[in-house]
């Protein structure tokens, strides 16, 4: 006689090891008073350029480092190297996306409590960094004047999982004749409330009130954590 | 692109669980998924097909339910589903959703189990 089959009810998250790990590294960054930022965006967006640029601006009032996801070559870490600020690539070879694990482990031997900011850098894709939790404060996903208008609607789920939309090489956007209605109606759609900026890297048109509200969202996420240029050690700072 | 690591992720979430319940035999596993969790079922479907094979749950078939977005209204005053993921507003107002309460789900929800 066979036995017979039952139903048992579970609520197992297929993430689950991902979301342990993203959680432990939120736990991580809060504890030592960084303020952590991804970005996301399809290939070409100008990702790189732009994290250059904020590099460069964001140095100068804080201490910042930043990881950056790439397929196969280092080209990105050594452009951000220029920036004078710690840099570490991950090389993810076939996979797709960056994953909490490789956050965790490219930070080995790093003192986080020394950082203000730390930027991750995920692989140039719009489809699967939607699904993983890296443990970040604030993401932000990078759409740029020459893409197509309809990115949000084809993407729908990454515009969903960022907090934030970042309009790039915007000096390009009438060249590329740039349908910014349609593109704020179309983020809108997906997210209602998204806020979104527009920069461009290139000439820093815009990139003052994006830093802004980036040192702005740490002040708030991190109370009573000052930045701190010179390295010293701050009074509380654990 | 990154359902094969998924359908690993639930064979090893699936074995834990049997493993637990006394190492039973596992014929079926139920799956929720969300539009918003960035998987395409079909994808998930035929990349579990691949993974299973060799696995100590060959034998279980993969079932997907998809569900719904669903979102608490503030001028309906209830949660309702959302037109789609490409305009995310009340099916039956249209005002703007906020507040999800459902649609990024990726979860094992129950094991056909002898």
């Amino acid at each position: 006689m066979s036995t017979p089959t039952r139903l048992v009810e579970v609520r197992q998250q297929v993430l689950k090891q991902n979301d342990l790990a993203a959680r432990a590294l939120r736990q991580r960054f809060h504890a030592a008073g960084v303020f952590v930022v991804s970005l996301v965006s399809g290939p070409g967006a100008g990702k790189t350029a732009f994290l250059e640029e904020v590099l460069k601006r964001l140095c100068a009032r804080n201490r910042v480092a930043a990881l950056v996801g790439d397929l196969a070559t280092d080209n990105d870490a050594r452009r951000l190297a220029r920036a004078q600020v710690p840099i570490r690539q991950i090389t993810t070879g076939t996979v797709c996306h960056l994953e909490a694990e490789m956050i965790g482990n490219a930070l080995a031997g790093w003192r986080l409590d020394d950082l203000d900011f730390l930027f991750i850098e995920n692989v140039g894709n719009l489809v699967c960094p939607s699904t993983y939790d890296l443990g970040e404060d604030l993401r932000l996903v990078l759409l740029s004047v020459t893409e197509g208008e309809d990115k949000p609607l084809k993407y729908p789920t990454i515009f969903h999982t960022a907090d934030v939309a970042v309009i790039t090489k915007s000096d390009l956007a009438a060249a590329a004749e740039f349908n910014r209605t349609a593109v704020y109606r179309n983020i809108r759609s997906v997210r209602p409330d998204m806020q979104v900026f527009e920069v461009s890297a290139k000439t820093g048109e815009g990139m003052d009130p994006c830093l802004r509200f980036l040192e702005s969202r740490r002040v708030e996420s991190r109370p009573g954590r000052g930045s701190n240029p010179e390295g010293a050690v701050m009074p509380g700072h654990t | 692109m990154h359902e094969l690591s998924l359908a690993l992720n639930i064979l090893d979430v699936v074995a834990e669980e049997a493993e637990r319940c006394g190492g039973v035999r596992v014929l079926g596993i139920y799956l929720k998924l969300g539009p918003l969790a960035g998987v395409v079922k079909e994808a998930l479907l035929s990349a579990y097909e691949i993974a299973r094979v060799g696995s100590s749950l060959e034998g279980a078939e993969l079932v997907i339910e998809e569900v719904p977005v669903m979102a608490y209204c503030p001028t309906c005053g209830t949660v309702r589903e959302v037109v789609s993921v490409q305009q995310l507003c009340c099916i039956e107002c249209g005002t703007p959703a906020h507040q999800l309460v459902s649609g990024r789900e990726l979860e094992v929800v129950a094991l056909e189990i002898q």
